[in-house]
């Protein structure tokens, strides 16, 4: 019980630090949607899919568009949440509560977790009007699979985030060891995004959903179990 | 010290032998054994190839069991164990990617396609890579050799996820080679030239350690000297 209530400070502290400050989030929203756009100019609007679909290129790649633009934003904003904790001596004060430290990571975990799914609500959206996909009807099955993708995503992040905060070159060494162990996530959470917006005629759904499911249990448990060795100083 | 003489004395044995049942391999395997019947000589390239998976396997799991090791006991030679293993496992890591993409070229038509093995591999690959390059950026040893040995597990335990999440992506790659789908006149110069590679690795693994633990003394005595002249 005091286990969680120490999960539930940190999570508390972060999500109150953010709704004041805003700062992860306004650099985040601007970011992911500039990324939105890129993309559109790179590929361009008129291209159509070969075959009955009669769709545009644009649309029929834009679970993949739609990732990357996540994995590019998320990983600042995980950058973001440890970054802060450098300054002015703020990790020493974590450090300094009491009990297990293995708190502090879930704690963070979740707070990113949350800042991952705000940043999402807003970008899915954005994406759906811009490549032109229909999403309103799917709603329910796209959150899960987004928030399935988004607890691995922020389980690694915050695991990488937090050894890499101390480093001069922190800004690269960040995805480059995230985004390797994001692999499993992308191809999942890629695949499963497509087959909820256009439809899953071979049932293949759950085989991806059950890839995310055993990812996030993997990860979840050795990233917190690994945040007492993280933290040390 | 006289741990430090094991490991050259076994370090010298296996590079000794590497040399000789390279020789014998690549005779074997160049001169003796028989052109495969779809592929002709092409496939003699095998011979490097599926070798440097053996290394690649035997160096990487001495990084990620020497970073347990490490986490566990902080004794500084586990860590120099761990950069051993990683750095070397690179080095076989390039060379098995670049043998297979000369093999495949001629036998798929592509240099590269996107297969579980060599899409994982490939991961692999930048994973340990990106070890390597984080330990640059830690000056603090003991910083160092705590992060990189989390960074060595997480990634390590990551290879089988990816490996399954491509395979179900899609599949191409030919059946893993045993010597069950191998012939006969095969299976010894690929046996030997196997041995030949883990023997090198293992050679290049000892020389890497002792240069490892020569940088850490420097290291520390670097160190030393800042703290005597103030």
């Amino acid at each position: 019980m005091t286990e969680l209530r120490r999960i539930w400070i940190v999570v508390w502290k972060d999500a109150l630090t953010e709704r004041r400050t805003k700062a992860a989030f306004n650099a985040m929203a601007f970011f992911a949607g500039l990324v939105l756009l890129i993309f559109a100019f790179a590929i361009g609007p008129d291209i159509p899919v070969s075959g009955p679909a009669g769709q545009g290129l644009l649309e029929y790649i834009a679970p993949g568009l739609l990732w990357v633009a996540i994995l590019l934003t998320g990983v600042l904003a995980l950058g973001r949440s440890f970054q802060v904790e450098m300054e002015n001596g703020a990790l020493e004060g974590l450090r300094l509560y009491p009990g297990d430290r293995r708190a502090i990571g879930a704690g963070k975990i979740i707070a990113n977790v949350l800042t991952l799914v705000a940043m999402e609500a807003l970008v899915v959206p954005i994406a759906g009007i811009l490549y032109s996909i229909d999403l309103w009807s799917k709603l329910p099955a796209l959150a899960g699979v987004f928030l399935l993708a988004t607890l691995g995503f922020a389980a690694v992040g915050t695991f990488y985030a937090a050894l890499t905060a101390n480093l001069r070159a922190r800004e690269v060494m960040l995805p480059l060891l995230l985004f390797p162990v994001m692999v499993p996530v992308v191809l999942a959470a890629v695949k499963a995004t497509f087959l909820v917006l256009n439809g899953d005629l071979m049932g293949e759904l759950s085989a991806w959903v059950r890839l995310l499911v055993v990812f996030d249990a993997v990860f979840v448990t050795v990233c917190t179990l690994a945040f007492g060795f993280v933290l040390e100083e | 010290m006289a741990n430090t003489r094991l490991v050259d004395r076994v370090g010298t044995a296996s590079g000794t032998l590497a040399i000789l049942l390279l020789a014998v391999g690549l005779y074997l395997g160049l001169a003796v054994a028989p052109p495969d019947f779809q592929m002709g000589d092409v496939y003699r390239i095998f011979y490097i190839h599926l070798p440097s998976w053996f290394g690649v396997a035997l160096a990487y799991l001495t990084s990620f069991v020497a970073s347990i090791l490490y986490l566990f006991k902080r004794q500084p030679r586990f860590d120099q164990w761990a950069l051993a293993g990683a750095e070397v496992g690179v080095v076989f890591n390039i060379t098995g990617l670049i043998t297979g993409s000369l093999w495949g070229r001629p036998t798929w038509g592509v240099y590269w396609t996107w297969d579980p093995r060599l899409t994982t591999t490939a991961i692999m690959l930048v994973t340990f890579a990106g070890y390597l390059v984080l330990r640059g950026f830690l000056e603090d040893p003991e910083a160092r050799a705590r992060v990189s040995a989390l960074v060595a597990i997480v990634g390590f335990f990551n290879v089988p996820i990816v490996y399954y999440s491509v395979k179900w992506w899609r599949t191409l790659h030919q059946q893993p080679s045993s010597p069950n789908t191998v012939d006969a006149s095969m299976v010894t110069p690929l046996r030997v030239m196997g041995f030949a590679f883990l023997c090198l690795c293992t050679y290049l693994m000892c020389r890497r350690y002792a240069l490892a633990e020569a940088e850490s003394a420097a290291e520390r005595e670097d160190l030393q000297m800042g703290v005597a002249n103030g």
